[in-house]
């Protein structure tokens, strides 16, 4: 045995059931809140997320559920506190029930996306304006920031986009999760995710220089140059410890080499041929 | 009242935090000494054997039916594998067929969407195509992928070192052809992303920003941000709604449909809200069902989408397709411990390969940040379980911390919002400041190493060896690919390369092929014979298509009533 882990008698199986009573929902509740699903109170345990308090209360969700991790959309919620004049949006997976609150949850929102050949587009001051002409409708009433739950500058890069500015449209929307909560709250009808998608693909292919690593790799891949390599290692497989060895040489010299220059990559199995 | 918290923290953990701030320093000054906490190869195993969900006993069993029985696999595997079939094969009707394709495609997640596309490249009109999916287009574990994708496109790496760190990684298990054709198609996907505009991190120069992955001799992790799955899916995504490709939702395969000759001729869907089943006729059938993290395997929480329930796995195999090292599960070291809300959701690698170390309570390191994932899971489960070095939340679960805050200081302020803006805003939403506070994490299930196995044009193999003329697969749900275990970065790229192969092929077929034979569902009734052998409860069906969550309290006062089904 090797110096850097001492070796230690466990019994391993006990040890997976402990982390599998550990990982499930604590059997007794210490705090409860009071929740209004679509009107209908439910009590359901303090700390849970809106998606998991539904759950909990009996909801089974076909629409409204997705990643459950806060990057697809899927969960848009709106919902009122009690008493309160404020109209606010969430995601049900990232937010904590509050008591007293009023939620719905929002199936589907329905928008349209402008069609289009990215190759035959060629962007310019205007390009956004042509494909979304409704941008111009904007009141810069700032309503779609408030309701974005990524908390974005929603109204500014529709703004940028009027001015035909498709990188900071790009970059100010970049984190977008497409849930529709904006285009549903804007009073202009707006259909702002679709607008910046199309922004940044613009952005992302004519706009970002192309890699010239890529091309030269692309050019050696073609060339067949690493066929022969290839063949070598299927051959070398055979023998379980000397790809074995090879593979923690390569892994350890690449962890000391990194980025010094090796000139032909293929230097490491010609060594082994 | 509750918890008091100070920037989301009880005061307890609050004390531990302060052991690691005062190591941090030190730690930071001697980042590059971490290498040599590096296992080898027998450390490796004796840390695998005692402490990695997959090693230690009780988990798994034999499979009593079907083409891989005698083999070993996850207990919840076998459950859905060993089950009854959802669907009643008498009560559908398949010469009443509602859609009559060239290629139908399971799946609107990553794999799915680039087959469609690259079988509409290769000339399939879009109307011939049908992707049929269980939630919305892109609700997949393709979205979610945050760290990024593999790909040697760098002078000093090549395609032959990426193939030698995938092996590595996998145990030397992995099928030649496979990762041959995964590491070179690598630079050819990226540059198929570059035309398709999305917005990878590059220098000025046009370079990627390229970072390490556990497991990897080489830089070679392309991102975008920490939305690399999400940004490269809205993208494909988008195109293929440019080229209209429908895409029928909330509608999942529950059976392939078999043919008199043997062959894969379609499949059953059912409509979640309506309850119809619609019967696809298909000349070339695609499957790309993603993976299994929500059957909770050993009762791991996931970092899985709300549909990754492994219904592909059960169509296949039921219909006669080879399965492999589905006895190999991936526990991602990184999901979040704390807070409760978030148990289990990803904490990606990224925050390691940008320098954050994994501490102990005692503000101590332990181990090699960047081994590869099933290394480095086992390592945290033994500092936490064999050491008790950890600290335990609230609820009872256990973690280490990952110190984010080093990342700022190496990198300068703001480093976090501009390479990890997904995970600050998610421990944001919680109170919790990552820029100033470690992180709480532990081991979380991630991915399922194995899966239908395939061959290097994507077709799906039978019990025999031999490949199926009409059927492919692509995505998580294949197997061969990442042996029994896959490195950081190469599920985004497997399922570009896969899924396009399968179209491309797919659509090979649909040109040159005429219809598929006569239609049956005689495989269903078959497999339903071993079944009725082993003594199976009648409640145990499967396809799940989804896990169910509901309150105890309220499951056990549920009735149906005969009016209103």
């Amino acid at each position: 045995m090797g110096k850097k882990v001492e070796i230690l008698d466990v019994d391993s199986k006990q040890i997976m059931d402990d982390i599998k009573k550990a990982a499930s929902p604590p059997e007794e509740v210490e705090h409860w809140v009071t929740i209004y699903v679509m009107g209908k109170p439910y009590q359901v345990p303090a700390g849970l997320t809106i998606m998991k308090a539904l759950e909990y209360a009996g909801y089974r969700f076909i629409r409204g559920s997705g990643c459950r991790a806060g990057f697809c959309g899927a969960c848009a919620t709106v919902y009122r506190k009690k008493g309160e004049y404020r109209f606010r949006t969430a995601l049900a997976c990232q937010t904590t029930v509050e008591d007293g609150m009023y939620l719905a949850q929002i199936p589907f929102v329905p928008a349209n996306k402008a069609k289009y050949d990215l190759d035959k587009i060629e962007p310019g001051p205007t390009t956004l304006l042509e494909y979304y002409p409704e941008i111009a409708r904007c009141v810069s009433c700032n309503t779609c920031t408030k309701a974005c739950p990524q908390e974005l500058d929603v109204m500014y890069y529709i703004q940028y986009a009027i001015r035909g500015d498709i990188k900071k449209v790009a970059e100010l929307s970049f984190d977008c999760i497409q849930c529709g909560l904006c285009t549903l709250r804007c009073p202009a009808e707006i259909q702002h995710y679709h607008m910046a998608q199309l922004a940044r693909r613009l952005y992302g292919k004519y706009y970002l220089p192309k890699s010239p690593w890529l091309e030269r790799r692309l050019k050696e891949i073609d060339s067949g140059m690493y066929e022969k390599a290839f063949e070598n290692i299927k051959k070398l497989r055979e023998d379980p410890e000397a790809i074995k060895n090879l593979y923690y040489k390569i892994l350890h010299e690449g962890l000391e080499k990194e980025e010094k220059h090796i000139e032909d990559p293929l230097e490491f199995i010609k060594g082994e041929d | 009242m509750t918890l008091k918290l100070i920037g989301g923290y009880p005061e307890y953990m609050r004390e531990s935090i302060e052991m690691v701030e005062k190591t941090r320093e030190q730690r930071i000054k001697e980042k590059e000494k971490e290498k040599e906490l590096a296992l080898s190869d027998e450390e490796r195993q004796e840390v695998l054997n005692k402490f990695h969900p997959d090693y230690a006993p009780g988990g798994k069993r034999e499979l009593k039916v079907g083409v891989n029985k005698g083999e070993i696999v996850p207990n919840e595997v076998a459950d859905i594998l060993e089950a009854w079939p959802a669907l009643d094969p008498n009560e559908v009707d398949l010469n009443d067929i509602d859609y009559d394709v060239d290629i139908l495609i399971i799946g609107g997640g990553g794999a799915g969407t680039v087959a469609a596309l690259w079988a509409n490249y290769e000339g399939i009109p879009a109307e011939n195509i049908l992707i049929a999916t269980k939630l919305r287009h892109g609700d997949a574990n393709s979205m979610m992928a945050q760290g990024g994708i593999q790909a040697a496109d760098r002078p000093w790496d090549s395609p032959i070192i990426h193939y030698l760190d995938v092996l590595g990684g996998g145990h030397f298990a992995n099928k030649h052809e496979l990762v041959k054709a995964l590491t070179t198609d690598a630079p050819k996907i990226i540059k198929w992303h570059e035309d398709l505009g999305v917005m990878y991190d590059k220098d000025e120069k046009g370079n990627f920003i390229e970072r390490w992955g556990g497991g990897t001799s080489r830089k070679r992790l392309h991102s975008a941000k920490d939305y690399t799955g999400m940004e490269i899916m809205r993208v494909i995504r988008d195109e293929a709604r440019n080229r209209d490709i429908p895409v029928l939702e909330f509608s999942p395969a529950v059976e392939l449909i078999t043919t008199e000759d043997g062959e894969i001729g379609g499949a059953i869907l059912w409509n979640m809200e309506t309850k119809e089943y619609y019967v696809v006729r298909a000349k070339a059938t695609v499957l790309a069902t993603g993976g299994w993290g929500r059957l909770h395997i050993r009762g791991f929480p996931t970092t899985n989408h709300y549909g990754a329930t492994a219904d592909g796995l059960v169509m296949a195999y039921r219909a006669g397709a080879r399965l492999r090292d589905l006895e190999s599960v991936q526990y991602h070291p990184t999901g979040a411990a704390y807070p409760e809300q978030i148990v289990g959701l990803l904490i990606t690698e990224k925050v390691r390969a940008m320098g954050a170390t994994p501490v102990n309570k005692y503000g101590e390191r332990f181990v090699f940040p960047l081994e590869p994932r099933d290394v480095e899971a086992a390592m945290f489960i033994r500092e936490c379980f064999g050491k008790g070095n950890c600290v335990k939340t609230p609820t009872g679960m256990r973690g280490v911390w990952l110190d984010s805050p080093m990342i700022e200081e190496m990198h300068g302020e703001g480093a976090i919002r501009k390479n990890l803006d997904a995970m600050y805003r998610m421990y944001k939403r919680f109170g919790i400041d990552m820029t100033k506070d470690p992180i709480l994490v532990f081991p979380t299930l991630h991915y399922q190493n194995g899966g239908v196995e395939i061959n290097a044009d994507a077709q799906v193999l039978k019990g025999d060896g031999s490949p199926y003329p009409r059927f492919f697969a692509g995505g998580e749900v294949e197997g061969g690919v990442h042996g029994k275990n896959r490195l950081m970065g190469n599920s985004l790229l497997d399922y570009n390369v896969f899924g396009r192969r399968a179209g491309i092929s797919a659509a090979k077929v649909a040109r040159n092929s005429g219809k598929p034979g006569k239609l049956t569902l005689k495989h269903v009734k078959l497999f339903t014979e071993e079944v009725k052998k082993i003594n199976v409860p009648l409640s145990r069906r499967s396809p799940i298509l989804l896990p169910d969550y509901r309150g105890k309290r309220v499951l056990a006062r549920k009735i149906d009533l005969p009016v209103l089904q």
